[in-house]
């Protein structure tokens, strides 16, 4: 049965390699639009198979071990140099694509992939607090909702269990920078965190739907899923903490071991026009790093505060550089200590 | 039943417990609660699992459309099919040998079948990725192979345990007696021993089905390209929103399941009369 | 040549020991090839040094291993008894007990009533009881999430009937753990149960009734003792995995407090230690294998069949 089964399954593949214009894309769930995806197999006749997957470190896991059939993949900023030292991503010369110059200037030189040598922008955000006004109406652009509560908001919070979203927001918050090993500072994260942990009902995903149904009041989340919140409570707004706040963003690369090289490059550059781009951001409500891309957005998403934020605000967001290990092991020291 | 003492003045049944009945009849409605829910928000017109907006089709149309999440249903189904068979053609060999009886190393072989239970899915998940991925490059061999293998070696506690519990009682003396009639011991496996070990295999499968159809750790780090599976599907979803396709979907498969059963049931009642 | 008698019984038996590894080495092979032999890997990998990127580097050290009973204090660099594992590991334990309790209470009466019904309609009952879970364990997941939550289906109904008079906090608390270990496990109780009662011999069930024994004498001193294979394949196939569970305690526990998978999760994942990680599965690993043999050398007694 099993060497049947096995037989079949083999010759399957066979018959799906023969196939000319295939390309495997690795990617986060629910990320990838399908109509992005029909589109391009539309004009180009490459098919585009999608994986999901749920973590960064599953990603670099599987795809470390080898032989897993991927040609691209979407690792975040903190993760590329991570994928990068491992030899994992293929270096290509981006720049000379027809498309690139769509690119937002901001997003070229960036410092986990100086002049996009590896990756190539798929979308970006923040992780802030969302707020219920009708449960609290002060200042939501700050950590004190979720570190120090208003009475208002007292075990009615909810902090999505993102170890290093949430080290990095609580960090910024007592003055530090992300990765820090300051022992001093480190300790009075988790004093913070330990008393604040008090004031919280839960650390749990999918706060799209508890914030738009009100079974919580506030929470650390991110803009995109804040931002559908809001459509389905009005009540529901975002604020960037001005202690700091971590950005981030999801890059697409070429994996060192892709089968379908040229099929991926011509896939990159079709997502780099802006009406493709747009695509991208109308699918998963994140904004992408393409100039132009707006003009083709959904007409909610064109001023949602959540996905534009103001300049003054922007300014206090920080990229999450990756962590040496020694960071690491504080981190999940006190992370433990906060949920044993 | 018939001899039940006289000073019994209610018609008495020997099997009754008292408040037994209850407990099914509540424990079974428990079962079902979750469920309805799932379906009504299946009709959900909004886009969410647990806010409810209104009655609407709409995302029996999008799983209509979406060729991925079909895909990732009829591979979950597959793979629970086979994964169950193997594992419970396995196990039952595996209880028929090993139920009764002393022997050396029984001990050894009982720890040994109920290992996948001790490890953390995680655990094996990575172990398997790594080893996997090493016998796929040396080989060559891609496919559905790695994810039948996995899910098979998983299941077969969850198989040999009902068969094991099912023959342990079985009296050894009407294989004995067979035996002694000159039945070869194919013969006797056949006629007497697999007859009485039935409801012990059917249970044994059944949880091997659904077991195999629920796994997403595992299955998530031995998948390759192109072969995502329901659960895997949804797990990529958990981070964002889950949208009530999956209700949809749910839904649908239990509608299938229970015209099935149904057909199944009106069809040998028909025979027995 | 002529068998002495004792040398016909040696070759038999020898045919039946022969017989006996011949059916058992398929499920063993396999076993060995997709579950035990790459946990191998991981017990190695225990005995090394955390890659400073996830995986690991070829160095060998105990410190993983010592790091699952003390802990280095970040702050003092002193190590102390890793209290917080150690509460992990409590935690997990007692809500597994719990579950396997519920489910038995539950799963047992259920059982019975499977059955004790007619012959022809048994397979029907069976499937009413599994069919709820061909529906995917997250969606089942979040549904019972729909019931519990406060402005869900339990607290409307009870708010409804008068019983209380604001909801209830049940999401995010132990209970909704519980509740939701207890119902993903339950099929896992009835069906070794079933298979073990089906066989009961009523005659015996009925001998007693005309002895005047009380029902429940009967349920102690007969039912359960001859269904007792079936209570011991039940209780291992819910307390084991759920000592690992992860999808349901970081759900509907609302990852407040950690159980032993989540936490396993967390060093292969965002914690970067796959020692550590290893190094605990390992010890969850001999701990449940020894309690396992204990367990049905207790459970099951002396072997009566030859």
């Amino acid at each position: 049965m099993s060497r049947l089964m096995m037989g079949a399954a083999a010759l399957a593949l066979m018959a799906g390699g023969a196939s000319a214009q295939e390309l495997q894309l690795y990617n986060w769930g629910n990320y990838t639009s399908p109509e992005l995806l029909a589109k391009f197999e539309a004009e180009t006749g490459i098919k585009v198979t999608v994986t999901d997957y749920d973590s960064n470190d599953t990603a670099l896991t599987k795809i470390e071990a080898g032989a897993h059939g991927f040609d691209m993949v979407v690792p975040s900023a903190n993760y590329v140099p991570i994928f990068v030292a491992k030899g994992l991503l293929m270096e290509v010369d981006y720049s000379a694509m027809e498309n690139f110059s769509n690119l937002d200037p901001r997003w070229v030189d960036v410092p986990w992939d100086q002049g996009r040598r590896y990756t190539i922008p798929w979308q970006w955000g923040t992780t802030g607090v969302a707020v219920n006004t009708s449960v609290y109406d002060g200042d939501p652009n700050t950590s004190d909702i979720w570190l120090n509560p208003p009475e208002a908001l007292k075990g009615k919070i909810n902090v999505v269990p993102e170890m290093n979203d949430v080290m990095a927001l609580a960090i910024l918050y007592e003055g530090g920078q992300p990765c820090t090993t300051d022992r001093e500072l480190l300790r009075r994260v988790r004093d913070r965190l330990m008393e604040a942990k008090q004031s919280w009902m839960s650390m749990d995903y999918g706060m799209t739907e508890r914030l738009g149904a009100a079974d919580v009041a506030a929470s650390v989340n991110w803009n995109g899923s804040t931002f559908r919140a809001r459509l389905l409570n009005p009540d529901v707004v975002y604020g960037y903490p001005k202690e700091g706040y971590p950005l981030w963003m999801d890059s697409v690369g070429i994996l060192s071991d892709a089968r379908n090289v040229e099929e991926a490059k011509t896939f990159i550059n079709f997502i780099m026009a802006p009406e493709n781009a747009a695509m991208i951001s109308n699918f998963a409500r994140y904004a992408n790093g393409v100039t132009g891309s707006e003009a083709f957005m959904d007409d909610v998403m064109k001023e949602a505060p959540e996905i534009f934020p103001s300049p003054e605000l922007a300014a206090a967001g920080v990229f999450l550089p990756t962590c040496p290990s020694e960071a690491v092991q504080f981190y999940t020291a006190i992370w433990t200590e906060l949920q044993k | 039943m018939a001899d039940a003492p006289m000073r019994r003045t209610r018609p008495f049944s020997v099997t009754a417990m008292p408040g037994f009945a209850t407990v099914a009849a509540a424990t079974i409605l428990c079962l079902y609660a979750p469920i309805l829910v799932v379906v009504a928000y299946s009709f959900n017109a909004g886009a969410s699992i647990q806010v409810w907006e209104g009655f609407s089709l709409r995302w029996y149309a999008v799983a209509w459309d979406n060729g991925a999440v079909q895909d990732a249903t009829a591979r979950s189904l597959a793979l629970a099919a086979s994964a169950s068979a193997i594992a419970t053609t396995l196990a039952t060999m595996a209880a028929v040998a090993t139920a009764r009886g002393r022997f050396r190393g029984r001990t050894a072989v009982y720890v040994a079948i109920n290992q996948p239970l001790m490890a953390p899915e995680i655990v094996t998940a990575v172990a398997l990725l790594i080893v996997f991925a090493q016998v796929k490059l040396i080989t060559g061999v891609q496919g559905l192979g790695y994810l039948i293998a996995a899910h098979a070696a998983f299941c077969i506690p969850f198989a040999y345990l009902p068969i094991r519990a099912r023959l342990k009682g079985l009296d050894p003396l009407l294989e004995t007696a067979a035996a002694d009639l000159y039945a070869t011991p194919w013969r006797t496996f056949r006629r007497i021993t697999l007859p009485l070990m039935g409801p012990g295999i059917a249970a044994g499968a059944m949880l091997a089905f659904v077991i195999s159809l629920d796994d997403v750790i595992i299955t998530e780090f031995v998948k390759s390209a192109g072969q995502d599976t329901l659960p895997t599907y949804m797990l990529g979803q958990l981070r964002r929103a889950m949208t009530p396709e999956i209700n949809a979907i749910s839904t649908a498969l239990l509608g299938a399941t229970l015209v099935l059963l149904t057909c199944f049931f009106l069809l040998t009642r028909t025979r027995d009369n | 040549m002529s068998l002495a008698p004792s040398d016909a019984e040696a070759a038999a038996r020898a045919a039946q020991a022969r017989r006996r590894w011949l059916l058992t080495l398929p499920a063993l092979i396999l076993l060995f090839c997709a579950a035990s032999g790459p946990l191998l890997v991981v017990a190695l990998y225990s005995f090394l040094t955390a890659g400073e990127y996830s995986g690991v580097e070829w160095t060998f050290t105990l410190d993983a291993w010592r790091q699952v009973f003390w802990t280095k204090d970040i702050f003092d660099d002193v190590w102390r008894p890793a209290d917080a594992h150690l509460s992990i590991f409590w935690r997990s334990i007692r809500l597994s007990l719990l579950t396997t309790l519920i489910t038995l209470l539950l799963g047992f009466p259920t059982a019975w009533f499977i059955a004790t019904r007619p012959r022809r309609n048994r397979a029907l009952w069976l499937f009413l009881i599994t069919i709820p879970f061909w529906t995917n364990l997250l969606i089942r997941t979040f549904a019972i999430m729909e019931v519990i939550r406060n402005q869900g289906v339990l607290n409307t109904l009870l708010l409804w009937s008068g019983a209380i008079t604001e909801p209830v906090q049940i999401l995010y608390t132990d209970a909704a753990v519980l509740i939701g270990m207890a119902y993903v496990y339950l099929p896992l109780m009835v069906l070794p149960l079933y298979a073990a009662m089906e066989r009961v011999d009523l005659r015996l069930v009925e001998a007693a009734h005309d002895l005047y024994a009380s029902r429940w004498r009967v349920l102690r001193r007969v039912i359960v003792p001859l269904v007792r294979p079936g209570l011991v394949a039940g209780s291992i196939l819910v307390f084991v995995p759920a000592i690992g569970a992860y999808v349901t305690p970081r759900v509907l526990g609302g990852g407040r407090n950690m159980m032993l998978g989540n936490f396993i999760e967390l060093q292969f994942g965002q914690g970067r230690n796959w020692p550590l990680g290893a190094a605990l599965s390992m010890t969850l690993l001999l701990m449940v294998a020894v309690a396992l043999i204990l367990y049905v050398r207790y459970a099951e007694g002396e072997e009566r069949d030859g």
